[in-house]
């Protein structure tokens, strides 16, 4: 545990250090992944932890952006504006909810997609924030290009920080016991008094905060706002492919799936449409026949956690390997 | 009169959602499977009548004749293959699975013919030509088809799972596939025959709205996958029937919509399809799952 938290403070001290070790452009690429491994985090609360499999995550991202828009708009740094437009995707994130909790899962999934398409079309309805065609981002023009290259890059750092330290958090917490608990048996679950609703939200805020803080990310990363690509269902695609192809269920996951993810879109970024057809298919292969991701594989060989949401059991008398039915997790602790 | 036009078409186009509907209702009635990849499939239906009419000549009215077997194969093959293996792993691993062929489909696309729109049957007369009812009510022959050919279709679906004998046993898979594997049924097979129906009316979907406008890689999901979850939805989970009120509803309020105003055209039919989750979510036919 506590060497966990050493460990992880100082990849936090040397990726903060980045800026002024490496070129801009390695920065920018950095901020991408910053804004993938967000999703990830957000999706792999969603999918992996609440079985809500959203396809709408893109109404957040979208949403997320705009804030941060108006919000320059009325003069506010975009800077400041990214934590109001987080929690403005949050309180978003409620009627959003009441509107899709009462189906389950592939209606779920199939009626967050309408709904985001529904968002896209209200906010092109307005056209003092650029209507269908979307406008640049007011508020930075007046910045050192360097000094806002380093700015972006460390408010993309701190958000995904917040991020893995929200997912830690809630995993370790109540509502991290309250989800495992739905997972392995939501009926059990329910009649043990377990407001599964009342988690299901809960997972549904966090993830809509998170999306909306990298929406407000890549408005800012761009310095504009283009309604149908921040409204774009490949947000979802590159966020669900990220956690499958990591390792779906586990914190390590998306971040070990947005490396692979970043690797393959940095490497085949000349071929268009490439590196989508080849994540699209390793993810299905993953989802089929590596169902714990490259992270359960690293998992099952090295017995490596990094970070710890749970306890070793370990069935008397045996070593290595827990036995059948004990929940696997962490280091002895 | 300007809105009984407007009701007339929303009825008529309301038609061709119910025949997008009809394969995604289909495949959740009999295997749970909510196929994310059913607008993408729908697309690839389109292409495919356009290279079936591109290389053999025949009229586009006739090209469902090779089109529909290849899709129904696809299905079958699709359905036997992926899509039962990540049934067997459950409803997580279908939805992810389902989503990445989409994605896979939509890029494939892009990539390999490209972003263009394309459509079937330009200069074709009947398609293009319309006869008058009144002095205001313009009714083109082809929606009048394709409103023909989706009634046809879901009905004669409707009337082949309740009364034949094939039918019945879809049915009894549907309901409880170990009991059916039990009498003898492989239900994997009959799941393969369920999905070739389904991708069967999935190509008439495809050369119905190539026909009737534009379809490009992202149509299917902007378009299809959308409006066919919006019927679906509207008339009622897991009844044909239903899929067709749902399909004629979302194309009526549409076509209201867009007489409003006319960049509201597909806003107006989310709307409804919002207001039915809200207030009736169990659709509005409540009658019982058929399929």
């Amino acid at each position: 545990m506590a060497w966990t938290g050493i460990g992880a403070l100082v990849v936090v001290v040397v990726l903060a250090l980045f800026p002024y070790l490496v070129y801009a452009g390695t920065t920018t690429i950095m901020v991408q992944g910053f804004i993938v491994l967000t999703l990830a985090c957000m999706w792999n609360l969603l999918a992996g932890y609440a079985g809500l499999v959203s396809v709408g995550q893109q109404a957040f991202v979208g949403l997320g952006a705009y804030f941060v828009l108006i919000l320059a708009l009325h003069g506010t740094s975009p800077f400041a504006a990214l934590p109001v437009a987080a929690i403005g995707c949050g309180v978003a994130a409620l009627p959003l909810w009441w509107l899709v909790s009462r189906l389950r899962s592939g209606y779920f999934a199939i009626a967050t997609w309408v709904l985001a398409a529904t968002v896209l079309l209200i906010i092109e309805k307005f056209s003092s924030i650029g209507g269908g065609t979307g406008m640049p981002l007011p508020g930075l023009s007046g910045y050192d290009p360097t000094l806002l290259t380093a700015d972006t890059y460390w408010a993309g750092l701190a958000v995904t920080v917040i991020a893995l330290a929200t997912t830690y958090l809630v995993l370790r917490g109540r509502l991290g016991l309250v989800l495992t608990a739905i997972r392995d048996d939501e009926v059990a679950a329910r009649s043990s008094g377990v407001r599964v609703g009342l988690a299901r939200m809960g997972v549904f805020v966090i993830a809509g905060i998170g999306c909306g803080a990298a929406g407000a990310l890549l408005a800012i990363s761009q310095l504009q706002v283009q309604p149908t690509s921040v409204f774009s269902v490949q947000w979802t695609a590159e966020m669900a492919f990220a956690v499958i192809i990591g390792g779906i269920g586990t914190i390590e996951g998306p971040i070990l799936g947005t490396i692979v993810y970043m690797v393959l879109q940095q490497t085949l970024q000349s071929y268009n449409a490439w590196y989508l057809i080849i994540l699209g298919l390793v993810a299905i292969v993953i989802a089929l026949f590596a169902r714990r991701g490259l992270w359960g594989l690293v998992d099952d060989h090295l017995h490596i956690r990094l970070f710890p949401v749970g306890y070793w059991l370990w069935a008397p008398g045996s070593r290595g390997r827990p036995g059948l039915g004990l929940r696997r997790s962490g280091r002895p602790s | 009169m300007v809105w009984v036009n407007d009701i007339i078409q929303g009825i008529l186009t309301g038609g061709l959602y119910a025949l997008f509907a009809c394969g995604l209702s289909l495949m959740f009635g009999v295997m749970k499977v909510v196929n994310l990849a059913h607008g993408d499939l729908a697309v690839i239906g389109g292409y495919v009548a356009l290279g079936v009419i591109t290389v053999t000549h025949v009229p586009v009215l006739w090209s469902f004749v090779v089109v529909v077997p290849i899709m129904a194969a696809l299905g079958y093959a699709l359905q036997r293959t992926v899509i039962q293996a990540a049934l067997d792993r459950g409803a997580l691993t279908t939805l992810i699975v389902t989503f990445g062929l989409s994605v896979v489909i939509e890029a494939g696309l892009l990539q390999f013919i490209n972003a263009n729109s394309h459509s079937l049957g330009v200069g074709n007369a009947i398609i293009t030509s319309s006869f008058s009812v009144g002095s205001q009510i313009q009714i083109a022959y082809l929606l009048l088809l394709i409103f023909v050919v989706a009634v046809v279709v879901l009905l004669g679906l409707q009337y082949f799972l309740s009364s034949s004998s094939y039918g019945r046993m879809i049915r009894a898979v549907a309901d409880d596939r170990e009991a059916a594997q039990l009498s003898g049924v492989d239900y994997r097979h009959v799941f393969g025959v369920a999905a070739a129906i389904a991708f069967g009316t999935v190509a008439l979907a495809g050369i119905g709205y190539g026909m009737y406008s534009q379809f490009a890689p992202t149509t299917g999901t902007d378009t299809i996958l959308l409006f066919a979850f919006a019927a679906v939805v509207i008339g009622g989970l897991g009844s044909l029937w239903g899929t067709l009120l749902g399909g004629v509803v979302l194309g009526v309020a549409q076509q209201i919509g867009a007489q409003i105003n006319i960049s509201d055209e597909v806003l107006a039919g989310y709307v409804v399809f919002l207001a039915v989750l809200i207030l009736r979510p169990q659709g509005l036919t409540t009658r019982k799952a058929q399929s």
